[in-house]
């Protein structure tokens, strides 16, 4: 017998994908060893870093720039050389309403419909899905049976695609769909959700909520196992009451979880796109229509692709998740800094 | 861990567990309902997805819905062209009998016998109640793949997939790689502008890298869905984190066995490194399976839809094929069902040790 039959399959399975891998690495030691041969140790780090920042610096960084001289622009061609500096009409445009409690004295009333209906979707999404996280993380950090299971669960949908959770519950909300049966064989009558603003937007905070909720989950049942035991146990000897135990142990030492859940939460529902794009397609009407959404119809499907307005609704949108992000870096550093 | 002493529990104390000194707690009555509620909230939408996906398109039209897929019998009957469908109607007499049914007119139906063709009747359709048989409607998921352009959707995901996840995981091991094992001027100048671009998420900047993508001619290839997310924060970021741990002994000592730098990289620190570059891989592959926003920009003709664009498109047809449609859904989280039934422990913990997905 050769020493080749000797080899587990998966062994060889491994020498024969890992073969083509070799030879590449091997190919590319040519010319970094040239390189290293000229100067030394000295520049590797940044040949290593090159690929990756000229990604970044072509993809992100260009881009950040480039968006914010587009706001300034007006026009329809996509080519810099070919676009009219307008100053700051874009925001004017953005901006002008008579009355801003009231959406429709806006000149653009669909921006200001996609600021009001992403604030309203984030005030709902983000306190139920907090909520429902911190009930789910603490349930799951009982001694419960099958925890592994449980978690896997909850956990699922955050892996799952926002088209695909968006058909599951459309499959399930239609006229004739499954939900609508049930409460006919409870004696209601069939409920159209699609037609009604109020159902459509209950149903877009409801699915993002049960797509993502996992996530969470485990950040905050992460936070609850670091929470030393002791502390219970002296609370139980002391014979305190459970009630008494989570208001002044559990929610306290996990508060800085919590906040970085919130603030995380907050950055992730304020870009909410995808899950309700194709749920409710913005719908009925621009009820559930928010700012992204807003973004991509003005500057990649109209008629008229107006990217300059498009860019001034994204530095917008810029600005609030900058401010945003600082609220989760001081978040975060309270919480690691206990 | 945890697990281990909860998997010990016996089926006894799970019906008796209790905390603290002996009495049912109503926590713990809330933990059953709840745990029972969120099986039945967070399982049940995919296996009414998974169950409909079989339906034939006349099971998918009933109302109310049946739980299984159910088909309806046909039969050949001499003299007719088409199969006919199966009822089982009551006769004017009081008699049950089992027959094909040749044409509706408004509220009554022509049927004929399938054993005798000759015998013809009128039975009102209330009267009558179709025949079903359990029937798995396979060509749900071959046509789509076969007639329409599934397939290619589905071989464009895997190529965006597998090149995106492979370029990721090298330039970004790179970086990592440069940003730990070397000190060098201008090291934290470049790990803080490695974060800051955590910051810059691509619903920000969709129109200027439309347009970096625009110049560098790649609009409806999958290039342009691939190469703006290659370099990501996330990944630079938790492979540093790893590559820090490792000792610097062995670096030296490949040196003084005069291994060059790039031999280091991918001799000893990458396989050292494989339980960071898998979580990362990991990552990859559900971003890039998953991705929407951004396909939906650079990719507008049908030929190079990824699976996500193609669902969306099929579900935004004025006549929906939701038969198709559910299929297609399945198909379309196999790939992820799957890598999460074998790598649950990698992404769960990958997941609670970054706070990122």
């Amino acid at each position: 017998m050769s020493s080749d039959t000797k080899m587990t399959l998966s062994e060889r399975l491994q020498t024969v994908a890992g073969w083509p891998l070799q030879m590449f690495f091997r190919i590319l030691d040519v010319p970094f060893r040239a390189i290293q041969k000229l100067g030394g140790i000295g520049p590797m780090p940044y040949v290593f870093l090159l690929p990756n920042l000229a990604f970044f610096g072509l993809f992100v960084v260009v881009p950040l720039f480039i968006n914010f001289g587009f706001s300034l622009t007006g026009g329809t061609n996509l080519f810099p050389q070919d676009r009219v500096y307008v100053g700051t009409e874009q925001y004017e445009f953005l901006f002008n309403c008579e009355n801003y409690a009231d959406t429709t004295t806006c000149q653009e009333d669909r921006f200001w419909k996609g600021l009001f209906n992403t604030a309203i979707f984030v005030f709902f999404q983000v306190a139920f899905l907090v909520l429902f996280s911190l009930i789910t993380a603490l349930v799951l950090n009982r001694k419960i049976r099958a925890r592994g299971f449980f978690r896997a669960v909850f956990f699922f949908p955050v892996l799952l695609s926002p088209v695909v959770v968006a058909l599951i519950w459309k499959w399930i909300l239609l006229r004739d769909g499954i939900l609508n049966a049930f409460l006919v064989s409870l004696g209601f009558d069939k409920i159209l959700f699609f037609v009604s603003p109020e159902w459509a937007m209950f149903w877009a905070i409801f699915v993002s909520i049960w797509a993502h909720m996992g996530f969470y989950t485990l950040i905050l049942l992460a936070g609850l196992q670091a929470i030393p035991p002791d502390l219970y146990e002296a609370a139980e000897m002391d014979g305190t009451s459970k009630e008494r135990v989570f208001w002044r142990i559990t929610l306290p030492l996990l508060w800085p979880n919590m906040l970085v859940v919130i603030v995380l939460a907050l950055i992730k529902g304020v870009q909410i796109f995808d899950e309700v794009y194709v749920l409710t397609g913005g719908g009925p009407g621009t009820a559930t229509q928010f700012i992204v959404q807003y973004i991509y119809n003005t500057g990649f499907t109209n008629q008229v692709q107006n990217f300059g307005l498009a860019s001034a609704a994204s530095v917008v949108l810029g600005v609030m998740l900058f401010a945003l992000t600082m609220m989760q870096l001081a978040a975060t550093r309270r919480r690691d800094n206990g | 861990m945890a697990d281990a002493t909860a998997n010990r529990v016996t089926v006894g104390t799970l019906l008796t567990a209790r905390r603290g000194n002996g009495k049912l707690h109503w926590t713990d009555i809330f933990t059953y309902l709840y745990l029972g509620f969120g099986i039945l909230l967070m399982f049940g939408p995919v296996v009414w997805l998974v169950l409909s996906s079989f339906k034939t398109p006349a099971g998918l039209l009933e109302f109310p819905p049946t739980m299984l897929p159910l088909g309806q019998i046909s039969v050949e009957v001499e003299g007719y062209d088409d199969p006919l469908p199966v009822f089982r109607a009551t006769l004017e007499d009081g008699t049950q009998k089992d027959l094909a049914q040749i044409r509706r007119i408004g509220i009554v139906s022509q049927m004929v016998d399938p054993a005798n063709p000759e015998n013809t009747y009128k039975v009102p359709i209330s009267d009558r109640t179709p025949v079903r048989e359990f029937r798995i409607a396979t060509e749900n998921y071959v046509e789509p793949l076969q007639r329409f352009n599934f397939g290619r959707y589905l071989w464009n995901s895997v190529v965006v997939t597998v090149v995106a996840t492979a370029i990721t995981l090298l330039i970004n091991s790179m970086a990592a790689y440069g940003l730990s094992i070397y000190e060098f001027r201008g090291r934290n100048a470049i790990m803080l502008f490695v974060i800051g671009t955590l910051m810059i998420p691509i619903t920000v900047i969709l129109v200027p890298v439309y347009l970096v993508v625009t110049s560098l001619d790649m609009v409806n290839s999958l290039w342009a869905v691939i190469l703006p997310g290659a370099a990501t924060p996330t990944g630079v970021f938790l492979l540093r984190q790893y590559m820090l741990t490792l000792p610097r002994d062995l670096i030296e000592a490949a040196r003084m066995d005069k291994a060059s730098e790039w031999q280091i990289y991918w001799r000893v620190v990458l396989p050292l490194a494989m339980p960071a570059i898998a979580v990362l891989a990991i990552f990859s592959i559900m971003w890039r399976w998953n991705d929407f926003l951004w396909p939906l920009i650079v990719l507008n003709r049908s030929e190079v839809y990824t699976l996500q664009l193609g669902l969306n498109a099929f579900q935004g047809e004025l006549d929906v094929q939701w038969h198709f449609i559910l299929a297609m859904t399945v198909v379309t989280l196999i790939p992820v069902v799957l890598i999460f039934a074998f790598l649950q422990r990698f992404i769960t913990t990958g997941i609670a040790n970054s706070g990122m997905k």
